[in-house]
This record gives C-alpha cells, sequence and structure tokens, in this order.
C-alpha cells in the first residue's frame, strides 16, 4: 500500500501541469476560476490547443486520436487540467458522442466526425431530456420515422446545455413504439442546421443563457446519420451515461475553488482582520477539505482497481464519487457564497452610465452567488443523485 | 500509487480474520469473555501471541516481526469487525510504540521479548482530569531525589489499566502544566509501592482505570525517552495510535453495515422485504458512502503516519480522526434506526457497535478537537 506517484507518474504530473499553465491562455483560465461565463471562442482556443498536443481526448481508441496512458495518468491529467482552472475538453465531443461513435459507429462515421468532433470543428451537444422524461429517459416520445432514406424526427429535447452554440446534436429517438420502452430506441446523428429544427434559449437562475429547448418539426435526417443498429439506442445511452459518471467527481475544480476561497478570504476585511482570521470559517472550510481528501483517496481506490484489472467496465463506485463529490462542489459554492457575505447580493450590472466599477469593492463578488445558484445542477444532471443513489442500491447491496 | 495488501500482508489477514471470526462469533462468546477475571480472553491473548501478533511492530533485532502501520491496520480492522475485547492497543500499538520510539536498548531487550510472547501488558497512564484532550496539560509531577525520582499525581481513564503489568506515566519534571517542555515518561511496574488503582467499566464492554501515584519512586533505570522531552513521543505515538484506532473503526463500522443491509433483506412488514423501500435503501447507501469515505481515511492515515514531515502528519491524522469520528457517528445511528427497536436491545450485537463507534469519537481527540487542529494550520489545500 502505497499513495505516492512513482517517478514518471510524478514527471508526467510536471509535463502536463506546465504545459495547462503556460500553453492556455491566462484569460480563459481566469474565466474559469471566477466562474465568469466562457464564450464559444473560449472552448475552442482552449481544446485546440489542447488536441495540437493529442490531449483533448486521450481517453479515446489509440487510432482515433486516444494515449496508451494508465488509468493513473488520465487522473492525473484531469485533476491537473481542473486545478488549473483549464476548461474541461467539450464534454458532449470529447466523452459523450465521441466514445459512442468510436464504440458503436461505422467506419465512414468514425473517419467522418471523430477527428472533427476532436478539434472541436463542429460542436455537439447532447437530445436525451424531453419535458417528459427526466431520470425516466427510455420514456422519451420524439419519434424518427422512417421514410426511404430518411427518418422524419419529430418531438422536442431540452436541458441542452449549449445547444446555441451548436452544429451537431446527437439524439435519442423513438423509432419502435409498439415494443418495451427501452427496446424501441435509436442513436441518431442530426445536423443542427437541418430545416425544421427551432431552438429556445432557457434562462436559469444563475441568470445565464446555459441551456435550451430543441424543437424539431418533420425534420428529415439521412438513414446513415444512424449510429450503431436500429432499437439498440438504449445499449448506446447506458455506455455513454456510465462514461459521464467516471470523473464527475471533480476533486481537481473543489480543490482550486477552495485554494481560492482561501485567497479570497484574506482579504476580505472583518473587524481589525480578514475573513480568514475568524477561527470558524476556517473550520467550515477545513470540514470541507476533510471530506475532499477523502474523496480523492476514494477516486484513487477506485483508479488503483481500474489499472490492477485493466477493466475500462464503468465501477458501481463511481455512483458513489458522483454523489459525492458533487455534494462538494456544492458545498465549496457555499463558502464562496459566504465569503463574499452581504456583497454576495449584487450583479455586475451597473444601472444606468457612467465607469463600470467593480460592485461593492471588490472584482469577484459578483460571480459569487451565480457560481452558487448554477452549482444547485450538479447534484441534477448526470442521473440524480437519487437515481445513483438507487444504482448503489441495486448494483452494491443487492437491495 | 497502490492500494493493495502484499502477499504477506494478505496471509496475516486471512490468519486474524480467521480466529476473530471464530472466537467472537457471536454476542454469548463475548459476554463470556468480558465476564473473566482481566474483562477480556486471556486464552484468545495467548493465541495472539501464537500468532505473532503481538510482536508484530517490533522490529526483528528487538524480537518482533517487522511490521508497519499497514499491518497494524489490518490486525485493528480484524479487531473492529469482531468487537475484540483484548487489549492489543493499549499493550502493543501504544505502549509497544513509546518502546519502539523512546526506549533505551536495555529496555527493549528487557520489555518487548516478554511482550511478544504474551507476558506484559502495558497501559498509558497519560490522560488527568482537567486536561480533556490537550496531550500537554500535565500536573502529575516526577521529582528526582538522590534514589531517583518520585512520581505524585492522579491519572485518569487508564484503557485496560487494571489487566497492565507496565504504565507508561507521563509527569512533569520541569515547566508550567500545560507547557509541552518539561514532560519526562517512565516506565513504571503496576506493582510498585505508592500506586493505588480504581477500575472502572467503560460504555463499549472495556475498562479503564484511575490511577493514583502518592510518593511513588522510580529509579532513573525508568525514564523512558530524554528527561523534559516526552512531549514530541506523547504526540508521535497516539498518532498512530489514532490510525490503528481509525482501523478499528472501519473494521466495526463495516460489519454493522452488513448486519443492516442483512437486516433489510431479510425483516418483512407490509408483505414485504423492507429494503424493498426506496428510503431504507437511500440511507443505507448513505451509509455505504461514510464508510468508504472513513476507509479511505483509515489508508490515508496508516500511509502518512510514517512521515517524517510532522506537520504534514499531525495534519493527516487530524484529518482521518475526523472523518472517521463523523462516519462513525452517521453509520451508527443510522444502523440503529434501520433496525428500529431491535437496535436499541442489549442483546442484539448490532447495539455493541454502535457502543464501541461512539466511545471511539471521544477517545484521542473529538471531532471538534481534531477539526481545530487542521483548521489552526489553514487546512489540506494550499491557498491559491
Amino acid at each position: 500500500m502505497d499513495l505516492r506517484f512513482t517517478e514518471e507518474e510524478n514527471a508526467f504530473r510536471d509535463e502536463v501541469r506546465s504545459f495547462f499553465r503556460t500553453e492556455i491562455p491566462a484569460e480563459i483560465r481566469r474565466k474559469v476560476s471566477e466562474g465568469r461565463r466562457l464564450s464559444r471562442e473560449d472552448y475552442v482556443i482552449s481544446q485546440r490547443i489542447l488536441n495540437a498536443r493529442d490531449w483533448a481526448v486521450p481517453h479515446w481508441p489509440l487510432e482515433w486520436g486516444g494515449q496508451p496512458w494508465t488509468p493513473i495518468q488520465r487522473y492525473i491529467f484531469t485533476e491537473e487540467l481542473l486545478q488549473a482552472a483549464v476548461p474541461l475538453p467539450l464534454q458532449f465531443n470529447c466523452y459523450m458522442v465521441g466514445p459512442v461513435i468510436a464504440a458503436f459507429g461505422s467506419e465512414e462515421q468514425k473517419k467522418r466526425f471523430l477527428p472533427r468532433i476532436a478539434n472541436l470543428d463542429d460542436w455537439w451537444c447532447q437530445g436525451f431530456s424531453e419535458p417528459g422524461a427526466g431520470s425516466d429517459l427510455a420514456s422519451l416520445k420524439t419519434r424518427a420515422l422512417r421514410e426511404g432514406d430518411f427518418y422524419v424526427v419529430d418531438g422536442q429535447k431540452t436541458w441542452t446545455t449549449l445547444g446555441q452554440y451548436a452544429d451537431w446534436i446527437f439524439c435519442l429517438v423513438r423509432t419502435d413504439p409498439t415494443v418495451k420502452k427501452q427496446a424501441g430506441i435509436s442513436f441518431l446523428l442530426i445536423d443542427m442546421k437541418t430545416p425544421g429544427i427551432t431552438v429556445r434559449p432557457i434562462i436559469t437562475i444563475d441568470g445565464r443563457h446555459e441551456v435550451n429547448e430543441i424543437f424539431f418539426d418533420n425534420v428529415r435526417v439521412p438513414i446513415e446519420n444512424l449510429v450503431g443498429e436500429e432499437n439498440k439506442g438504449w445499449d448506446y445511452a447506458k455506455f455513454l451515461l456510465a462514461n459521464e459518471r467516471t470523473g464527475i467527481a471533480r476533486i481537481g475544480l473543489s480543490k482550486e475553488r477552495i485554494a481560492r476561497i482561501k485567497r479570497l478570504a484574506k482579504e476580505v476585511p472583518v473587524g481589525t482582520g480578514t475573513l480568514w482570521d475568524n477561527r470558524d470559517f476556517r473550520a467550515r472550510v477545513a470540514s470541507v477539505e476533510i471530506e475532499l481528501k477523502a474523496l480523492e483517496i476514494t477516486q484513487m481506490r477506485v483508479v488503483a482497481t481500474q489499472s490492477k484489472t485493466g477493466s475500462s467496465k464503468p465501477d458501481p463506485a463511481s455512483s458513489i464519487l458522483k454523489i459525492k463529490g458533487s455534494e462538494l462542489q456544492q458545498t465549496t459554492t457555499e463558502l464562496l457564497l459566504e465569503a463574499a457575505g452581504p456583497y454576495a447580493l449584487l450583479t455586475g450590472d451597473q444601472i444606468g452610465a457612467g465607469p463600470n466599477e467593480p460592485p461593492g469593492g471588490f472584482d469577484w463578488v459578483d460571480a459569487a452567488a451565480p457560481t452558487y445558484f448554477n452549482n444547485r445542477k450538479v447534484t441534477i444532471y448526470g442521473g440524480s443523485n437519487e437515481i445513483q443513489r438507487n444504482v448503489i442500491a441495486r448494483a452494491i447491496l443487492g437491495l | 500509487m497502490n492500494f493493495d495488501l502484499t502477499p504477506e500482508q494478505m496471509l496475516l489477514k486471512d490468519s486474524i480474520d480467521r480466529l476473530i471470526a471464530s472466537r467472537y462469533s457471536s454476542l454469548e462468546k463475548r459476554e463470556a469473555y468480558r465476564k473473566e477475571p482481566l474483562g477480556f480472553s486471556e486464552a484468545i491473548w495467548a493465541q495472539f501471541a501464537e500468532l505473532g501478533l503481538l510482536g508484530l511492530p517490533f522490529s526483528e533485532e528487538d524480537g518482533g516481526f517487522g511490521g508497519g502501520p499497514v499491518e497494524t491496520m489490518v490486525v485493528m480492522e480484524a479487531l473492529g469487525r469482531g468487537l475484540s475485547l483484548e487489549p492489543y492497543l493499549t499493550t502493543v500499538v501504544l505502549g509497544g510504540g513509546f518502546l519502539r520510539h523512546a526506549g533505551s536498548a536495555e529496555q527493549k531487550a528487557a520489555y518487548i521479548p516478554e511482550i511478544v510472547v504474551g507476558n506484559l501488558k502495558l497501559a498509558l497512564a497519560q490522560t488527568e482530569r482537567q486536561a480533556r484532550y490537550d496531550l500537554a496539560d500535565i500536573a502529575t509531577t516526577a521529582e528526582k531525589t538522590d534514589r531517583g525520582y518520585v512520581i505524585d499525581g492522579q491519572k485518569s481513564l487508564v484503557l485496560a489499566g487494571d489487566s497492565a503489568d507496565l504504565f507508561v506515566v507521563s509527569a512533569r519534571t520541569s515547566g508550567e502544566q500545560r507547557s509541552q517542555y518539561g514532560v519526562t515518561l517512565f516506565l513504571v511496574d503496576a506493582n510498585t509501592p505508592g500506586i493505588s488503582r480504581r477500575t472502572y467499566s467503560t460504555q463499549d464492554g472495556g475498562r479503564a482505570t484511575e490511577i493514583e501515584f502518592s510518593g511513588t519512586i522510580v529509579s532513573t533505570d525508568a525514564i523512558l525517552g530524554p528527561v523534559d522531552g516526552g512531549y514530541p513521543f506523547l504526540e508521535h505515538v497516539i498518532g498512530e495510535t489514532i490510525a490503528a484506532l481509525s482501523a478499528e473503526a472501519v473494521g466495526a463500522m463495516e460489519s454493522l453495515h452488513q448486519l443492516t443491509v442483512e437486516y433489510l433483506k431479510t425483516r418483512k412488514q407490509f408483505g414485504v422485504s423492507i429494503g424493498s423501500f426506496q428510503t431504507l435503501q437511500h440511507r443505507a447507501v448513505d451509509m455505504l458512502m461514510a464508510l468508504e469515505q472513513a476507509r479511505s481515511m483509515e489508508m490515508y492515515a496508516a500511509m502518512m503516519v510514517g512521515s517524517d514531515n510532522a506537520d504534514e502528519r499531525r495534519s493527516a491524522i487530524s484529518a482521518a480522526k475526523v472523518q472517521i469520528n463523523r462516519s462513525a457517528r452517521f453509520v451508527g445511528q443510522e444502523a440503529v434506526q434501520l433496525h428500529g427497536g431491535i437496535g436499541m436491545t442489549m442483546e442484539y450485537i448490532g447495539a455493541h457497535y454502535f457502543k464501541r463507534l461512539t466511545m471511539i469519537e471521544s477517545l484521542f481527540g473529538d471531532t471538534a478537537h481534531h477539526l481545530h487542529q487542521v483548521a489552526r494550520v489553514g487546512g489540506l489545500v494550499a491557498a491559491a
């Protein structure tokens, strides 16, 4: 039993750490760290820098740009990336549709899409959830009717993150309404420029436009855009969701946020000292750090098991990582809110003309509450934490 | 980075697991051991000696088997799973720890072989009524005379103090009452004149002793480690003890969680097993998460306890104790609730796990104490 990385792993860590901190523009990393909105261009610039180094999709099969890394190296890579406040390569591209096409797509689909997915030449979004299909995803109703060489798609998707930037959407659609609900679903790739698609913004509680509703009205999709077999889409979706859960603990992100909160707390005046001198505040921070350390070791245990068994099969323990990791992300945003104190009230929107001074004397407080509000999502998406508990109860406890 | 046991450690685990599974297979057996004269089974203690467990952490040249913190973790986990009453923690981890780190060659030669064969038991006489968790708060004095030292004072909560043959006693040889400097450790034979003991049973089925030293004379040979320089040893050995106690807690939580899940599967109400109810399923999952978080910190403590960096080691141990305490409380309370009425009874083994876990929380620093230790030094993550 040994916590330490090998010499090679330490060298690898130093290499990726210095790359992230020197090659990815500081302005982009600052936005990530402060919880500011990234532009489409920010995502593209950052991912292309990674891709030029062959690091945008290290977890993909080798022939499509993957790296022959061990699970430990992958873990180090992601943790260092998050701690450096580098935007994760676009999730929908690199962790969702890419691996599905690589695993189940045709050769032609792989050649056509995978390089563009890795380089963010095409921006993908996810068409899974519907107004009536959230946790019960398999009850989705968007239908695709076969007409000659086309599927005709009608229905509505929702919670489509960053769909406003998307060139393509990968959708779960119902191709057979007569069988058990899981058995009539297909996985379809749809060009967002196809006539009949409407994108409507949903403004979330942080006041931002992050998610969308997408309407499909008589949208004609060529049959070569079907992934794998018709009516096997549910299997591919399960594969995708399991991938999504791995590495969802975002320990590096929480660490980065805690480090920042400590720095900010040393700048916030309280009485004759600062917030950091407050014993109770420090204890609350320490409390979160301890749980985070425990989760970090838990994640390392999962990674160590993966590298020992050589299995890339998702571990049910990854559900634990998702639950605890998302809860801790939320707790760190509570600390941020607390650090801002009463100034958390202020937005960055100054009414009327005049110089745009930092609100309330601090240049960071206006992002505190939106970060807190926005992070309520992390225990909902990727399979809500209640669904994750169902998974653990069944798969690990046998209940 | 790996979390595997070596083949030798696996063998150790197998043998201790087998022993505990057979000797502690029921609450009735445990009750019988508890009613023996010393409050535990001397036959099991002899088996520990046969298996080499009592010599585990001592170096081979001192007559032991050269085990480290991971070996201790393996043993303590098993003892926790079985709710063992034997004074392993006090004799081998605590007492043994002081001998290993502070003992002179003569002291090691005199005592370690006796521990290894099961003839000698130790206890730490450290806590005083006013001290709570402050290791430096020592009012007991040791005054130098021409014949050695004269010890006067009262020690509290000496775990397994009635069965101990030899005490490690902390006493003040200089400095103010709460000063770290000026603490000296002594090895004191339990039969030395001027020692009186009052022994109580503890809430978890063990025993603890109140000891009064009045004019107790010990020779200079009894000094353990440097005069006035005992505090760093206290802190280091108690750190190792917290790591070991964490393993015991994880073993106990693991058993209690298993019992609870089994109960959910077998107990029927409304015509179905109660484990089919989602509320109870989710609570059992939350218990599992608390257990796994505790297990991670148990391993972290075992791997950090040998660190040469004292600050890093202290923070790691305190962090581990906070997590262990919180998980222990959560798992214990939830287990009682999910069992319902039966979880409230002395006839049910699950209740005894709950009681032991509750007492572990308050041993060697409670949650608030250790949380403050971590907070005081600025936490675990460096500020940006």
